[in-house]
């Protein structure tokens, strides 16, 4: 195990973005705008290139690095320093993170050329781009935090950088407040593990794993005593569920496609979002040891996988679509975590990055196209117009349905495989979910594709005009986006197409992530069962023509080309016959208005009760005010006594020494007068 | 054995005890005269001061007669303040009966 890695080049990797948003940031104005995005992509250039060594040290000389390169503060036994640990885990998602960032920042030069906030975008994006390499390169829990929480911050300031438009306010605030109850969990499980292995440094914790699982809490509603190491998990999973969007704390994403859409690509899809994945896979010596909290991520890795597809269908917006597959994605990846396939997870986790980047890049240069335009009911032809978007937009949504040799097909069929070979309790719902979502997420996708690039053209006339379409009476036919949009869609959708085929071997049988992720194989062995099974790329995407979940994608595409291509009226006469199912789907499950009307609204009830009854009856009321009423009556009573003169004073004070002599003598006095 | 002459420990308590019931009584009755209230409180310290001088005497300590020095001087110098306040109350009142000096009452 040679070290060849040093402690500078891996420093430069996220400073290099953290310089570029410093000086885009504070000195944008004097830089002007073509300066900002000249040095933000350089930042992030030099980044993509030393990760790319990085990895590549890594899968050849299995160059691993763990130490501390400085050391912030330490009390007690605890310290508090910052370092990095880089294996194969943490170095395939720095490639990953910086390659979609690099690409997202290209685009950004056309996507947001007639913006005002240019120069503040570009500073936002590099400093999300050091975030994100905090995160996945730390070695220890304070830095993840600190990398989890500064992700956090960048995509709430990028939801609301229209920060004139009321509801990317309030999508900000939702992402804000809903990430809030996640790291709530995030934050005691990290404290459970300082607690009780005492210490922050990831290689520590780990090694004390196996006395932790040993441990027992007592349960607070009586019964069986809980698994520490269950605790703990399943708290870091609350977190892993917020930043990750898993029901039922998915809520907050897809309102934050109110952003810009380049973010929508880097931030809600391919990178942040993943950055809960991620963290599950960096514990998984934890994970490993209770088999609870994989079930618990099982279970609702698979709800988020089914029932967020089929928001999906009902969606007419062109970047809600997208998002809404992303949750599913999530879901897949989750799923996959819960299996105890954390690799497969990862490896789904780096071709989703890829596809749904280019998807949702795609997507905006559509709506560039359209001139901002994101109902995809008024689309439709668009193949005509804008040829490259077309193709690109082509691979990303084969890629995403699994058709076989595109990347999606390999790692999503490695998770169900995985899924299918696991024996926890929920696995057999989780396959059913996972396969089922494999027809949604082929119904879905193909709906968006037909309505925007095939059939009608419907964009002249527009049958549903925005609330604020400022489309003042240019209805004229769209346009193929500048060289800088497609440029990045052209480079994110040769690796959408081939990643896959060209990985799966060295990452998920090659023991690529040996020295990175834990895997207990006797208690689950999925992954041992898919290696046993797995003969080469080429004849799993042969064996995957005959799968079930190959017959089941086709079976969705055809219904969506059935629904609305073919005969456009199916659709409607669906929908009019499932007025319920219609109208679950339409209210999102009911979900926002759950927390609309049970939790911010109790939340508020509570506030109100509080206010009026702890603070202005308690605390004002009998608290402040009450002393002072007391004082008055106590005082009312007492000047009573104070005449004024001389002698009465004298008088009291006299009555009083005689009263406490007496008092003080009383059993001299009593034996005196009883004698 | 103690005879009728016979100066005791109890007729200098008694004595003691009758001067400080008189200041008291001084200070009750008087309503008038500011000046008597402090020669009350004077006479209410010599009572004091001959508790001290007659236990010191009777049990043999000298800590007794070493109080009473004290408590001379500070008498002495209470009264020479006391004074000096009331000569300035008389100056700002024109008066130093007891009884038109309520302005503490509540």
């Amino acid at each position: 195990m040679t070290s060849a890695l040093s402690a500078n080049l891996l420093l430069a990797v996220p400073l290099a973005p953290l310089a570029g948003a410093i000086v885009a940031g504070f000195f944008g104005r004097a830089i002007g705008r073509s300066g900002a995005h000249y040095v933000t992509i350089l930042g992030v250039l030099i980044s993509f290139i030393l990760s790319a060594m990085v990895l590549w040290d890594v899968t050849q000389g299995s160059a691993r690095f763990d130490a501390t390169v400085y050391e912030w503060m330490s009390f007690g036994g605890l310290k508090m320093e910052i370092g990095f640990l880089i294996d194969g885990l943490s170095a395939l998602m720095m490639v990953v993170v910086t390659f979609v960032s690099l690409m997202v920042h290209v685009y950004t030069v056309g996507y947001m050329a007639e913006d005002p906030g240019y120069v503040r975008f570009f500073s936002y994006i590099s400093l999300f781009t050091f975030s994100m390499l905090m995160l996945v390169m730390s070695n220890n829990f304070l830095q993840l935090f600190f990398g989890w929480e500064a992700v956090g911050l960048v995509s709430y300031l990028l939801i609301g950088f229209w920060y004139t438009r009321p509801t990317a306010i309030f999508a900000n605030m939702k992402a804000f407040i809903v990430n809030r109850v996640g790291d709530f969990g995030f934050i005691l499980g990290i404290g459970l593990v300082v607690a009780f292995a005492g210490t922050l440094n990831y290689a520590e914790a780990f090694a004390k794993g196996g006395e932790l699982a040993r441990l027992m809490f007592a349960n607070p509603f009586g019964g069986e005593p809980w698994m520490l190491i269950s605790v703990t998990c399943i708290c870091l999973f609350i977190g892993a569920c917020a930043k990750s969007a898993q029901v039922p704390l998915h809520v907050w994403l897809p309102d934050s496609m109110e952003g810009p859409t380049p973010i929508s690509a880097l931030i809600h899809a391919a990178t942040m979002v993943t950055a809960g994945i991620f963290m599950v896979a960096r514990m998984s010596p934890l994970f490993e040891l209770s088999d609870t909290a994989l079930s618990v991520m099982l279970v609702i890795g698979a709800t988020t996988a089914l029932f967020m597809g089929l928001l999906g269908v009902v969606q007419n917006d062109i970047k809600r679509v997208v998002a809404y597959s992303t949750l599913s994605q999530l879901g897949y990846m989750t799923v996959a975590l819960g299996a105890s396939a954390y690799s497969a997870g990862i490896f789904h986790l780096m071709t989703h990055a890829c596809f749904k980047a280019l998807l949702f890049l795609g997507a905006g240069s559509v709506i560039i196209g359209m001139h901002h335009d994101q109902d995809i009911r008024n689309m439709g032809g668009l193949r005509k117009y804008m040829p490259l978007t077309w193709i690109t937009f082509l691979v990303g949504t084969l890629a995403l349905i699994g058709t076989p040799l595109f990347a999606g097909f390999y790692s999503k069929d490695s998770i169900i495989e995985a899924v299918q070979a696991s024996h926890l309790s929920g696995a057999s719902f989780a396959a059913f979910a996972v396969v089922a979502s494999v027809f949604v997420t082929a119904l879905y996708s193909l709906r968006l594709y037909f309505l925007v690039f095939h059939g009608k053209e419907r964009f002249r006339d527009k049958p549903f005009p925005a609330a604020d379409d400022h489309d003042h009476g240019h209805g004229h036919a769209p346009h193929e986006s500048p060289w800088v949009v497609t440029l990045p869609l052209v480079l994110l959708a040769i690796p959408s197409a081939l990643i896959g085929y060209l990985t799966i071997g060295p990452l998920l049988f090659n023991g690529f992530f040996d020295d990175s992720i834990v895997v207990d194989a006797a208690r689950h062995p999925a992954m041992r069962e898919l290696a046993q099974e797995f003969h080469g790329a080429a004849a799993m995407a042969l064996h995957g023509l005959t799968a079930l979940p190959f017959w089941l994608a086709l079976a969705g595409a055809v219904t969506a080309w059935a629904c609305f291509l073919w005969r456009p009226g199916i659709a409607d006469a669906i929908k009019a016959h499932s007025v319920f199912v219609n109208r679950v789907l339409d209210n999102k499950y009911y979900f926002d208005w759950f927390n609309e009307h049970v939790i911010a609204a109790g939340g508020r009830r509570l506030g109100q009760g509080l206010w009026q009854g702890a603070d202005l009856g308690l605390i004002d009321g009998a608290i402040v005010n009450g002393s002072a009423r007391v004082v008055g009556a106590v005082a009312g009573i007492v000047r009573l006594v104070q005449t004024g003169h001389l002698y009465w004073y004298a008088l009291v004070m006299v009555l009083g020494v005689v009263g406490l002599m007496t008092w003080q003598l009383w059993p001299f006095l009593s034996s005196l007068l009883l004698r | 054995m103690t005879g009728v002459g016979t100066v005791t420990l109890g007729h200098f308590l008694s004595l003691g005890a009758v001067l400080f019931a008189l200041s008291v009584i001084g200070i009750f009755l008087n309503r008038k005269n500011l000046i008597v209230l402090l020669m009350a409180i004077e006479l209410m310290l010599l009572a004091v001061n001959t508790n001290f001088i007659a236990f010191s005497y009777y049990l043999g300590g000298m800590d007794g007669q070493v109080f009473v020095f004290f408590i001379l001087t500070v008498a002495a110098a209470e009264s020479a303040i006391g004074l000096a306040i009331l000569v300035v109350l008389f100056r700002n009142r024109s008066t130093i009966a007891v009884d038109e000096l309520d302005e503490l009452r509540g």
